[in-house]
């Protein structure tokens, strides 16, 4: 073993050595000779005999130095060594045809890269600074009949913490926006409430200060202390380092910061980065709703669990489920229905993990159609190149290299293009690692926060890529080499007819490869925008032109109901009186904004539910004027006025939806709905509209009046034809005249909301678009190539053609048909696979047909004017032969 | 019985090295060469080029060691000499060889 590995270094340093070595080879075989021949010599040969003898029971010299050599140093080395340095100098001989092949694989690997990396930075390690990342499982609860997550509650949480033996921690994280207040301004910013295990829970230690302490997450605003984010301390506090104990108002309530948290750590929210933490106590400062810690019906906590080592999700998960069941049991009045489950990371529900997971899946497979097409267009050009060097490769067989030894050089000439490649698409995922967040539209000046993450799994993938690339690529002159005959060495090659010939039908293979996927991919992209078309086009059931959405979070202000009444009405008052309004209201939640509206078990007269279910239905709290406001239109009855206060009857409005499905179709005006335990007399009836996503299915939904079910926290919406910025500008001087300390939410049209909600759509379709782009562009390329290069070796058969009497129009015909043959085949081929694949597009699709025949006779189109566009160049040289030239050669 | 000339056995060349360094001192290729096919009484048919990685090989073992220097008469010649793990190894290796051979003979013997 020792005397193996003695050797081993031996070898290893006689490669530093080679040139010493060679020589001392050369001399002491020399002396060897000359010992032999004075030997001879004097033995009384003749000098020339001496010499042939010594000669001969020497053996050949030259093969017995070759041994020597395969003895020094490490053969296998020596000759990759060699592989590299000629791959090298083939490359740099040809700068043209280098520079196109690796460009093409930087793209093609690049965009594996790039998706790779943002799969990795958002769905399996979305946090890079918290530990074992794969402990950690996200907590919802869900409720029967309804199929999304619901949130958990406070009281809940903890008795799954003292029941639960199989996880390390609960931790509570929801995210908030919340006005910070710098000098006499206020901003709004992201933060999280959060349990007081936190920090503690997922590994991250504050640089500065301390996380929160056992204790500091109960107690009705007991804690007003906060953590903030480095970002925030180095950008706002200057990174002053006396910052722990000086105190920030966030919310308008003063809170002492206790911590700073380290460089790189931005909280446990994919998709926005946090700037502080405050203890679960301080809840009720940050959301609306009043004290919920208390209170087993509030769910609003978002959640993850830690596992134990070695646990799995299926028993965790039957653990929750058992304590669930006995919550049922305990609290039937508020726990009916309701289960908790666990998710993987990847699929967390309440964050922008969920809302990107489809996307990121189609683009997984998106980009290996992409490096599919990219190596096929190398493998092309590696091709065409390969017949240029047939002559080089026989003469290597011929003096008898294997064809083994002759393999290994062209992969390693196909490795060192894709190693290029490989180099330069980790550049391009570097640059693209934050491209995602660019797709986003940018809410309230607050960028969202979407990185990808390059680590060393995403390295490997990569280098896995481009292993398979280098196979892919070395497989094209493999089969050249297979079919090199050694006896027709020397015979000239003979010039092809346009498209014909043994290795023009694996070109033309590769490019109706090529065509097809990229055909593929077109229909996808098309499929994609008419969703969002239909999406767009999908009235939300209210007014999106001239209608915005403000609100002034009253709070943190420290306003009681009753205070919070009289400013809404005096704002309303001057904003009414503004010039240029129509018309104003408050209501609790916009639609289609990320918040989530109440929602209650209701009961109807003579509505008799199935046995087991609970009928589930939200609402949402509106004031005077809202459905004129919104643009919502009545069918019967009335809209609540300044009359429907607390001291007035209770009243509902309900949709057409709830109509149908509770009153069976009966007008239900004048009838009554069991809310919360309260009775209420239905006085309106008004058209569906969305609530929480453009393509929910019409549901019901019902409203009551703000005044009977008051909430601090109302958004203000306002009619006007009057710009976001005038408007804007006007509400921020109307609140300030009545509260200077009070906190204006970005003002934001209607349609900006709509838009927010679709995003995920748009972020698909631009993704798609823009690979769907590329593979079209890298597939024309390819073509041209492949015509090109078969107009170029036919120049014979043209200028007979020509010298027949054929002229420019027949000749631009024949190459542009064989052009348009080989896309008609591709797009064959993949209009084929288009019909079994764009299913997967599922979810993202939207009031479209996966086999929709406008994307596909859409992508026909688009492919077939690529296609003229690729061959015409090539064409147009055909007809500029000269068919005296040609034939002469 | 005509004297035929044999190959070196795949293997016995190292043991034949070892064994001439040995009884021999410090010697160059040629010498080693020449005292084989001396000894072996020229029975043995060796191209003395094979002789050269054979000491390489032995040389990267550790078994043998070399030095630049000068012949008896006044060439430049590298001279390799048995290192004191070549000796142990000269040993084992005969042992082990001589065992095989008995072992041979006793089995050609028997039938």
């Amino acid at each position: 073993m020792r005397e193996l590995f003695r050797t081993f270094l031996q070898r290893l340093v006689a490669l530093f050595r080679r040139r010493q070595l060679e020589h001392d080879l050369d001399e002491e075989l020399r002396s060897h000779l000359r010992m032999a021949v004075e030997l001879n010599l004097r033995k009384g040969m003749s000098a020339e005999d001496a010499r042939r003898e010594a000669l001969r029971s020497f053996g050949g010299v030259e093969q017995t130095k070759e041994n020597y050599r395969d003895q020094r140093g490490l053969p296998m080395i020596e000759t990759t060594l060699q592989d590299l340095r000629f791959g090298l100098r083939m490359l740099r001989r040809s700068p043209g045809f280098s520079a196109l092949a690796i460009l093409c694989l930087t793209l093609g690997i690049g965009a594996n890269a790039a998706v790779f990396s943002w799969v990795e930075g958002i769905l399996f390690r979305p946090y890079p600074a918290v530990a074992h990342q794969e402990q950690l499982l996200a907590l919802t609860g869900t409720a029967r009949g309804e199929s999304g997550p619901t949130g958990l509650s406070w009281p809940d949480l903890l008795d799954l913490q003292r029941s639960c033996t199989l996880f390390d921690s609960f931790i509570v994280t929801k995210i908030m926006g919340t006005s910070l207040s710098i000098g006499d301004r206020a901003e709004v910013t992201t933060g999280s409430i959060v349990s007081a295990n936190y920090f503690d829970a997922i590994g991250v230690h504050p640089i500065l200060g301390r996380g929160f302490e056992p204790g500091e997450d109960s107690g009705r605003n007991a804690h007003p202390v906060t953590v903030i984010s480095y970002q925030l301390w180095k950008g706002r506090f200057k990174g002053d380092p006396q910052i722990i104990g000086k105190t920030q108002r966030l919310n308008n309530v003063v809170h002492t910061i206790v911590g700073v948290t380290p460089e790189g750590f931005y909280g446990t929210f994919v998709g926005w980065a946090m700037q502080f933490w405050v203890p679960a106590s301080m809840e009720e400062n940050f959301e609306a709703g009043g004290y919920k810690l208390e209170d087993r019906g509030a769910r609003w906590i978002e959640s993850y669990v830690r596992l134990k080592p070695g646990v799995t999700l299926s028993q965790a998960q039957q653990e929750i489920s058992a304590v669930a069941k006995r919550l049922e049991a305990d609290y039937p009045d508020t726990n009916r229905g309701r289960g908790i489950k666990l998710w993987p990371l990847w699929q967390t529900p309440f964050n922008n993990a969920n809302t990107l997971l489809p996307t990121l899946e189609i683009m997984l497979a998106v980009v290996v159609f992409v490096l599919l097409i990219a190596c096929a267009n190398v493998g092309n050009l590696l091709l065409v190149r390969s017949f240029a060097r047939r002559h080089e490769m026989t003469v290597r067989l011929a003096i008898g290299a294997g064809r083994g030894r002759l393999l290994k050089q062209l992969l390693t000439e196909g490795l060192i293009l894709s190693a290029f490649g490989a180099a330069g698409g980790l550049l391009v995922a570097y640059w693209c690692r934050h491209a995602l967040v660019l797709l986003f539209p940018a809410r309230g000046g607050v960028a969202m926060h979407l990185p990808g993450e390059i680590d060393w799994r995403v390295l490997a993938l990569s280098a896995g890529v481009c292993l398979l690339a280098t196979l892919l690529l070395g497989l094209v002159p493999a089969m050249q080499t297979g079919k090199i005959d050694l006896a027709g060495a020397l015979k000239s090659d003979s010039a092809g007819v346009v498209g014909g010939g043994g290795r023009a039908w694996v070109r033309s293979g590769l490019v109706v490869m090529q065509v097809s996927l990229s055909f593929v991919l077109l229909v996808g992209a098309g499929l994609l925008l008419q969703s969002l078309q239909k999406i767009r086009n999908t009235s939300p059931g209210f007014s999106t032109r001239n209608v915005l959405d403000s609100a002034v979070n009253l709070v943190p202000a420290g306003y009681d109901a009753q205070r919070a009444q009289s400013f809404q009405d005096e704002l309303l008052q001057r904003v009414k009186s503004l010039p240029g309004v129509e018309s104003a209201a408050f209501a609790r939640m916009t639609p289609l904004s990320y918040g989530s509206f109440s929602s209650t078990t209701i009961a109807v007269d003579g509505y008799q539910p199935p046995p087991e279910e609970q009928p589930m239905v939200q609402y949402n709290e509106v004031g005077p004027d809202y459905f004129v406001t919104m643009g919502i239109p009545l069918v019967s009855g009335r809209e609540f006025s300044r009359a429907d206060d607390e001291k007035a009857a209770l009243a509902a409005v309900v949709n057409e939806t709830m109509a149908a499905q509770y009153w069976r179709g009966k007008n239900p005006i004048g009838d009554r709905v069991q809310v919360k335990g309260r009775w209420m007399q239905v006085v309106g009836l008004a058209k569906d509209s969305k609530y929480e996503s453009v393509r929910e299915t019409s549901k019901p939904f019902f409203y009551v009046p703000l005044r009977q079910n008051f909430s601090r926290g109302a958004h203000l919406f306002i009619r006007t034809p009057l710009s976001q910025v005038t408007m804007a500008t006007a509400l921020a001087r109307e609140v300030h005249a009545i509260d200077g300390n009070l906190a204006l939410y970005e003002v934001v049209t209607l349609q900006e909301q709509v838009d927010r909600s679709t995003s995920p759509q748009q972020v698909a379709v631009t993704l798609v678009g823009v690979l769907g782009g590329l593979a079209l562009l890298l597939a024309a390329i390819g073509l041209y190539g492949v015509m090109s290069y078969a107009v170029s070796q036919s120049t014979r058969e043209l200028g007979l053609r020509m010298a027949l009497g054929a002229g420019a129009s027949n000749l631009l015909r024949l190459v542009l048909a064989r052009g348009l043959a080989l896309t008609a085949g591709g797009v064959l081929l993949g209009a084929s696979v288009a019909l079994g694949l764009t299913r997967l597009l599922g979810n993202l699709l939207y009031k479209v047909s996966p086999r929709d025949p406008l994307a596909f006779g859409s992508a026909f189109v688009v492919m077939t004017i690529a296609a003229l566009a690729a061959c015409f160049l090539p064409a147009w040289r055909a007809t500029r032969t000269d068919p005296a030239r040609a034939l002469r050669e | 019985m005509p004297a035929r000339k044999s190959e070196v056995l795949q293997g016995t060349l190292d043991l034949l090295v070892l064994k001439t360094l040995d009884s021999m001192g410090p010697l160059h290729g040629f010498g080693i060469a020449l005292r084989i096919q001396q000894v072996s009484e020229d029975l043995l048919q060796l191209n003395q080029g094979t002789l050269y990685p054979a000491l390489l090989r032995l040389e990267q073992r550790g078994w043998i060691a070399s030095k630049w220097g000068v012949s008896e008469n006044n060439r430049k010649a590298k001279f390799y000499s048995l290192t004191r793990a070549g000796r142990r190894q000269l040993n084992e290796e005969s042992e082990s060889w001589d065992r095989m051979s008995a072992m041979i003979n006793r089995v050609l013997k028997a039938t």
